[in-house]
C-alpha cells in the first residue's frame, strides 16, 4: 500500500520544511531546496502545510503505485508520464494501483517535486521528515532512495472535494538568466566599495559545484578590505558568503550551521527557489533591496498562495455550464 | 553590557546578534545568557537560534514577527542584567582511553610537544574546557582552552574514516568526533561515551556554554563503560557549582 522505487533518479529523497530547532546542537536544517513548489503541491492536495513530499534533481525516478491515491506534481519539468502517456503537473492526478510514474531528465528548472494525497509513511525523527544525508538521519533510512525501497502511504485519502478545479498555472524555469533579490549584510563592512560594486553589478555563472548544501558562482573577484574570514558564526538559509577566493557561494538547504567565511548579503527568501531551480552555466545576478521589502515581498507571496487555495476551491467551470453537464451525461447514458 | 552589541540583517528571516569580535569566555557566557533569557520569555515567531563564538543567529518566521519588532524585542531583551546563571557551571566528565590503538596518534602529538606520552595526557585531562559553541556535525564541540604546549598540527594526510567517539587535537584545537566522519585531527584516545545518540531521549549530550572535563580510563575501564552505554545504562557524570 504505496509507492515501489523502480529507479532512484539522480538524487531523489523525503523532504519536508527542515528540521528546525536543534541548529544550535549543530543539526543542519536540510528540508526542500525550493519552498514555493513544496508547497503548491501540497496545497494542490488539501495537505497539511508541511507534508513530507519526494524532491528529485535532475534525472527523476521511476515509481509504481501499489495502491490508489492521488498525486501532484510540481517544480521543473521532469517530462512526467503516467504508464507511457505524458502526465500534466500542477494538477491533482489520480494514480491507480498498479500505475507507473516515469520522469526524464529535466528540460526546465532542476529539483521537481511530487506530493501525496495518502501521506508518506515516513517517521518524523527530531520533529521533522526530511532527510538528513551528512548525518544519515529522518528520511528514508536517512539516504537517497534507490531501486526496491518501498515506502507505505500512512492513510487512505483518494477522494478530494473539486477535483476538475484542482489546476494552478505552472511556474516558469525556462529562463537562463535570473536576477536574485538580496538584502546586504550581515558582515558587508568586511568587503570594500568596489567589492560591493562588483558584487551588485557584475554577472555570475552557476558553476557545476551546485548541490544540496550550497552553490558555487563564478565571476569577478569581490575585493574585501582586509580579509574576509571572520569568527566562524550561524548562517541562514540563502547567505552569500564570500571566501578569500572572492567568487560567492550561496549557502542552501544542507549548509553547515556555522561557517567562518565573511557574508556579504542574503537572497531573499521568495527568490531562493529562483536560484534553487538553475543548472550549470545559467547567469545570475544580484539585486539589493531592503530587509522591509524582503519581507513585503514573502507575505505577498502567503497571499499568493492563499489565492491558489482559494482558485482550487471553486466549483470547475465547465461544471457549472449546463450544455455541457446534459452533453455528458447524455454520452454516458448512451454507453 | 549592550554598548558593543550590534544587531545585524542576515536576511528577511534572520538577525545576527554580534556581542563582539573576539574569542573569550566572557563574552561566551553572555551569548549563553541571552540563549537562556529567550527561552524563558518566549518570543513568539522564533523559529531556532544559533549562538557562536561571539554571535547569536535568531531565524524568526516573518508572517509572525516583522523586522522592526523583533529587533526591538531583542534590544529590550539585551538589556536585561544577566546575573546568577552568568556564574553557575556545569561539567560533564569525558571518560577516555588514551594511546594505543585508542589514540594511535599520541606519539606525534608527545614528540611535537617534546614532551612524554603521559605528560601529554596529564595536560589533556587537567583542565575542563568551555564549550563555546556546537557546529559542523550533529554535537561537535568547540571547544577552548587547549594548553599550549599539545597544541599540533593537522595531519598531512586526513583520515578517510574517523570512528565516532575518537578525541583528538587540531591545531589550537581539542574536541572529540560525534559521529564517523573524515578528518585531519591527530587521535589522542577513545570515549566510550556517545556524545551524539540518535536513540537517546536526549541524542545531544551538552550545550553551548557548559563545560567538559576529559577524565584517563584504562582499557577495561574502556569496556566495563562501553558495555553499559551500550545497554542504555550510562549515566554521564555531571559536576554543578560556581564558576
Amino acid at each position: 500500500m504505496g509507492i515501489r522505487i523502480l529507479k532512484g533518479g539522480m538524487l531523489t529523497t523525503v523532504q519536508d520544511l527542515g528540521r528546525t530547532g536543534y541548529q544550535s546542537q549543530g543539526f543542519s536544517v536540510a528540508g526542500v531546496m525550493d519552498v514555493r513548489s513544496f508547497k503548491i503541491a501540497n496545497l494542490l492536495l488539501d495537505n497539511p502545510e508541511n507534508e513530507a513530499v519526494l524532491e528529485f534533481t535532475l534525472i527523476g525516478p521511476t515509481l509504481e503505485f501499489t495502491s490508489a491515491t492521488i498525486i501532484a506534481i510540481t517544480g521543473g519539468d521532469f517530462q512526467p508520464t503516467i504508464n507511457g502517456e505524458p502526465a500534466p503537473m500542477y494538477k491533482a492526478l489520480y494514480m491507480n494501483k498498479g500505475d507507473i510514474l516515469k520522469f526524464g531528465s529535466a528540460r526546465t528548472g532542476s529539483r521537481g517535486y511530487i506530493a501525496f494525497s495518502s501521506y508518506l509513511d515516513i517517521p518524523v525523527e527530531m520533529g521533522s521528515r526530511c532527510t538528513n544525508l551528512k548525518s544519515r538521519l529522518g528520511g528514508f533510512k536517512g539516504r537517497k532512495l534507490q531501486a526496491g525501497d518501498y515506502i507505505t502511504f500512512r492513510i487512505k485519502r483518494r477522494y478530494l472535494p473539486f477535483f476538475l478545479s484542482r489546476e494552478l498555472e505552472g511556474d516558469n524555469f525556462d529562463q537562463e538568466e535570473t536576477v536574485l533579490r538580496v538584502i546586504m549584510g550581515p558582515q558587508d563592512d568586511l568587503f570594500s566599495k568596489q567589492g560591493i560594486e562588483t558584487f551588485l553589478n557584475s554577472e555570475y555563472t552557476v558553476t557545476s559545484d551546485f548541490d544540496r548544501m550550497g552553490c558555487r558562482l563564478e565571476g569577478p573577484f569581490i575585493a574585501p578590505k582586509d580579509t574576509s574570514d571572520i569568527i566562524s558564526d550561524g548562517i541562514a538559509f540563502g547567505s552569500v558568503q564570500v571566501p578569500s577566493h572572492g567568487k560567492p557561494i550561496i549557502l542552501l538547504s544542507d549548509r553547515q550551521t556555522t561557517g567562518g567565511y565573511g557574508k556579504i548579503a542574503t537572497v531573499a527568501s521568495v527568490d531562493i527557489p529562483k536560484l534553487v531551480q538553475r543548472k550549470t552555466d545559467h547567469k545570475i545576478r544580484f539585486r539589493a533591496i531592503t530587509v522591509q521589502e524582503a519581507q513585503k515581498l514573502y507575505l505577498e507571496e502567503v497571499k499568493e498562495l492563499d489565492e491558489m487555495r482559494k482558485t482550487i476551491h471553486q466549483p470547475c467551470k465547465e461544471v457549472l455550464d449546463c450544455r455541457l453537464v446534459a452533453k455528458r451525461l447524455t454520452k454516458l447514458f448512451e454507453c | 553590557m549592550q554598548n558593543n552589541i550590534r544587531i545585524l540583517t542576515a536576511g528577511d528571516s534572520s538577525l545576527l546578534v554580534e556581542f563582539g569580535k573576539e574569542i573569550s569566555p566572557e563574552i561566551n557566557r553572555k551569548i549563553a545568557a541571552t540563549v537562556q533569557l529567550m527561552r524563558d520569555q518566549y518570543i513568539e515567531g522564533v523559529v531556532d537560534v544559533i549562538p557562536a563564538f561571539c554571535s547569536l543567529l535568531i531565524n524568526y518566521d516573518p508572517r509572525v514577527i516583522a523586522y522592526e519588532e523583533i529587533k526591538e524585542r531583542i534590544q529590550c531583551l539585551l538589556k536585561v542584567e544577566v546575573k546568577g546563571s552568568e556564574n553557575r557551571k556545569k561539567v560533564y566528565e569525558i571518560p577516555v582511553c588514551y594511546g594505543g590503538e585508542y589514540g594511535p596518534d599520541i606519539a606525534n602529538i608527545a614528540q611535537h610537544a617534546g614532551l612524554s606520552e603521559e605528560e601529554v595526557i596529564k595536560i589533556h585531562s587537567s583542565r575542563d574546557y568551555l564549550i563555546y559553541m556546537l557546529g559542523f556535525l550533529p554535537g561537535f564541540c568547540y571547544l577552548g582552552g587547549l594548553d599550549e604546549r599539545i597544541h599540533t598540527p593537522r595531519l598531512a594526510n586526513p583520515r578517510i574514516k574517523i570512528n565516532a567517539g575518537s578525541v583528538g587535537i587540531g591545531g589550537s584545537q581539542t574536541g572529540i568526533y560525534p559521529l564517523d566522519s573524515p578528518g585531519g585531527w591527530q587521535l589522542m584516545g577513545m570515549t566510550p561515551v556517545k556524545t551524539y545518540d540518535p536513540d537517546r531521549e536526549v541524542p545531544i549530550l551538552v550545550e553551548a556554554g557548559d563545560y567538559i572535563r576529559f577524565v584517563p580510563i584504562d582499557e577495561a575501564e574502556y569496556k566495563r563503560i562501553k558495555e553499559l552505554v551500550e545497554r542504555g545504562e550510562y549515566q554521564c557524570i555531571v559536576h554543578e557549582g560556581e564558576v
